[in-house]
């Protein structure tokens, strides 16, 4: 999909196939280190999610690994690339290997629609090398012809478990 | 090779008032006596009771590398046992927590103990007629931890009789978890959320110390709480409130003298705190209602000096830290020389506003999570220490930042902010909690 296809959507022409490339296409930006553009996916009023506890429904009163508005998100994507951010000399690496992403919501009426993606994640800095499955659930919608992400959540198969540094997204 | 067990002179010879010996940290051997000595001779923290409000509730931990479980009895005494069948050693409970009814039933042979760790049934116990199983330890039950406190609901634990009582261990120090208690509009804390869980590839001390190394924040988090600062202060220009997450990062970027002036107390026996005039968590927004709920509760002037206790980390030797004002505890848990597990817990103010609950959860995440930036920047110079102290350049870690000869670690003071002495402090009672069941060597009588 081009960025031309984008610019021209309104929630009555998005097809399923748009929500998939653009699941797709989230995650390439990630592996690719494109971080900028990668926020450019996002709503002004986005939230990014990983739940720390089992079908959890509050991210604000229940514990989260993160949840991070676009300030947040620009906070880590500036320090990830500063000078003194010692965490990542070396640097940090991911691949997501995701699976083909089902359309849970049409709802163009709403201007909502929701998908459910199963991953597998790996990260990677100097010579160790972590990884990680879960399921990330998006919520997008159709902003000025464009398909942006309102709430990503990331379940962590192991959610609860004793990780070291996650320093990238999932 | 044994260069330590039963050697209290050679495990005195790692530390000096101003430095440290490297085995500290990395020899297996210190770490084995610190199990063995260090964790069992120290009142431990457990639990908290509102984990366990119902008979039957459990949690299961470690006191240094001994496993044991925290139940509520019929009676809703509370006892603290070892998790270990005394048949064939099965470990009886195996989740984090769980409620397992009236009784604990051993998986492999299925005997089965009341919850106060009483032996309750043996199938078949025809089997045992005339063998003596009555003059047995096996037939005691799930055995006991000796000593257990509770202090207004933190279950303390120590397994040996050796040493001060629970008062005189703790003394003054108790007042930080009072004021973090006495922060909720009812006196009670609940312990809720989920634990974050993140392990460290480095040894548990380098955490305890870190708890009280305000020299650090500006240099190490300059990369997280430094660039919230600055990202902040693009989009402030956009107007609108400085967001909760901006109050929690921005005073880790605070300047030394900020340090320097805040103060840090050290108490006997290892325990001390920074943030004795004020600390990170003095300018947060206030809560719109929590102060009149103050008020009306404990009178405007008690109201107004539980509030203005600033505390920033108490540690309480030798492995947890506490943060009243944030109502937050990290539990630091020792798995080997160079591995630890940080488990940081979150507390609700019973009858305060959700908004409290709401910043404790966000501090924790911010802090204290394995995704938070903050923490990464921690751990990597943690685990750069456990690398480099590999190094035979030199031998001692200096802990001599404002050091005075003849430093006492039996008393109550206060000192300057950015003085390592609650660092040698613990220590002090490191030496001390390491050697006092440790068997002395004969020594040839002096002549005198
Ligand atoms: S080991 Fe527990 S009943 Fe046999
Ligand atoms: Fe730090």
């Amino acid at each position: 999909m081009t960025t031309d296809t984008l610019t021209r959507l309104t929630p009555d022409t998005v097809t399923e196939a748009d929500l998939t490339a653009f699941i797709y296409r989230e995650a390439r930006l990630l592996d690719e280190l494109a971080y900028e553009d990668w926020l450019k996916l996002y709503a002004q009023d986005a939230h990014y999610w990983m739940p720390a506890e089992w079908q959890q429904t509050d991210p604000r009163l229940q514990a989260s690994l993160m949840y991070e508005d676009m300030l947040l998100l620009r906070i880590r994507v500036e320090r990830l690339a500063g000078a003194r951010t010692f965490s990542q000399k070396p640097k940090s690496r991911s691949q997501h290997l995701l699976q083909a992403p089902q359309v849970d919501e049409m709802n163009p009426a709403a201007n909502l629609f929701r998908t459910w993606t199963s991953f597998h994640y790996v990260e990677t800095r100097g010579d160790e090398k972590e990884f990680f499955a879960g399921w990330a659930k998006h919520e997008i919608r159709v902003e000025e012809g464009a398909l942006k992400i309102a709430l990503k959540r990331v379940d962590l198969l192991n959610f609860d478990a004793p990780f070291g540094n996650i320093q990238l997204f999932m | 090779m044994s260069k330590y067990a039963s050697n209290p002179d050679a495990i005195r010879a790692l530390v000096h008032p101003e430095e440290v010996h490297r085995d500290v940290y990395t020899s297996p051997e210190v770490f084995a006596l610190e199990m063995k000595h260090l964790f069992a001779n120290t009142w431990v923290y457990v639990g908290h009771a509102s984990q366990i409000p119902e008979k039957g509730d459990y949690i299961t931990t470690e006191i240094g590398d001994q496993p044991v479980l925290v139940v509520r009895h019929t009676d809703m005494s509370v006892h603290v046992l070892y998790n270990r069948c005394p048949h064939k050693g099965v470990k009886i409970a195996s989740e984090a927590c769980g409620n397992t009814g009236k009784f604990f039933r051993c998986p492999y042979h299925a005997w089965s103990f009341r919850t106060n760790g009483n032996l309750l049934a043996i199938p078949l116990k025809k089997g045992y007629e005339n063998t003596g199983l009555e003059n047995t330890d096996a037939v005691k039950g799930l055995a006991p931890v000796a000593n257990v406190k509770i202090y207004r609901e933190f279950i303390f634990a120590r397994l040996n009789d050796t040493g001060e009582s629970f008062e005189a261990f703790f003394g003054d120090s108790l007042s930080s978890i009072d004021n973090m208690i006495d922060r909720s509009p009812e006196g009670k804390l609940v312990l809720e959320g989920a634990p974050l869980r993140y392990m460290h590839n480095c040894n548990w001390k380098m955490l305890v110390e870190n708890q009280t190394d305000t020299c650090h924040p500006m240099v190490a988090h300059e990369s997280s709480a430094g660039t919230a600062v600055s990202v902040w202060e693009k989009e402030q220009a956009k107007g609108g409130p400085k967001p909760m997450a901006v109050e929690v990062y921005a005073p880790f970027m605070a300047p030394y003298e900020f340090f320097e002036g805040m103060g840090i107390r050290v108490w006997p026996h290892g325990h001390g705190h920074t943030g004795v005039t004020t600390s990170i968590h003095a300018d947060y927004s206030a809560v719109p209602g929590y102060f009149d709920q103050m008020v009306e509760a404990y009178g405007e002037e008690r109201a107004r000096a539980i509030l203005g206790e600033n505390r920033h980390n108490t540690v309480y030797f030798p492995h947890i830290m506490i943060k009243g004002p944030i109502q937050t505890m990290r539990v630091f848990r020792p798995l080997a020389a160079d591995r630890t597990l940080v488990e940081s817990y979150t507390f609700r103010l019973v009858g305060a506003p959700d908004m409290l609950f709401e910043r404790t959860l966000m501090y924790n995440r911010l802090i204290n999570a394995p995704t938070s930036i903050v923490g990464h920047d921690d751990l990597e110079v943690y685990e750069r220490a456990q690398k480099g102290l590999a190094s035979d350049a030199l031998e001692w870690v200096n802990v001599q930042r404002l050091y005075e000869p003849g430093e006492r670690h039996d008393v109550t003071e206060t000192a300057n902010g950015t003085s390592e002495r609650q660092m040698r402090n613990q220590f002090a009672a490191w030496v001390h909690y390491m050697t006092l069941d440790m068997a002395e060597p004969a020594r040839v009588e002096a002549a005198e």
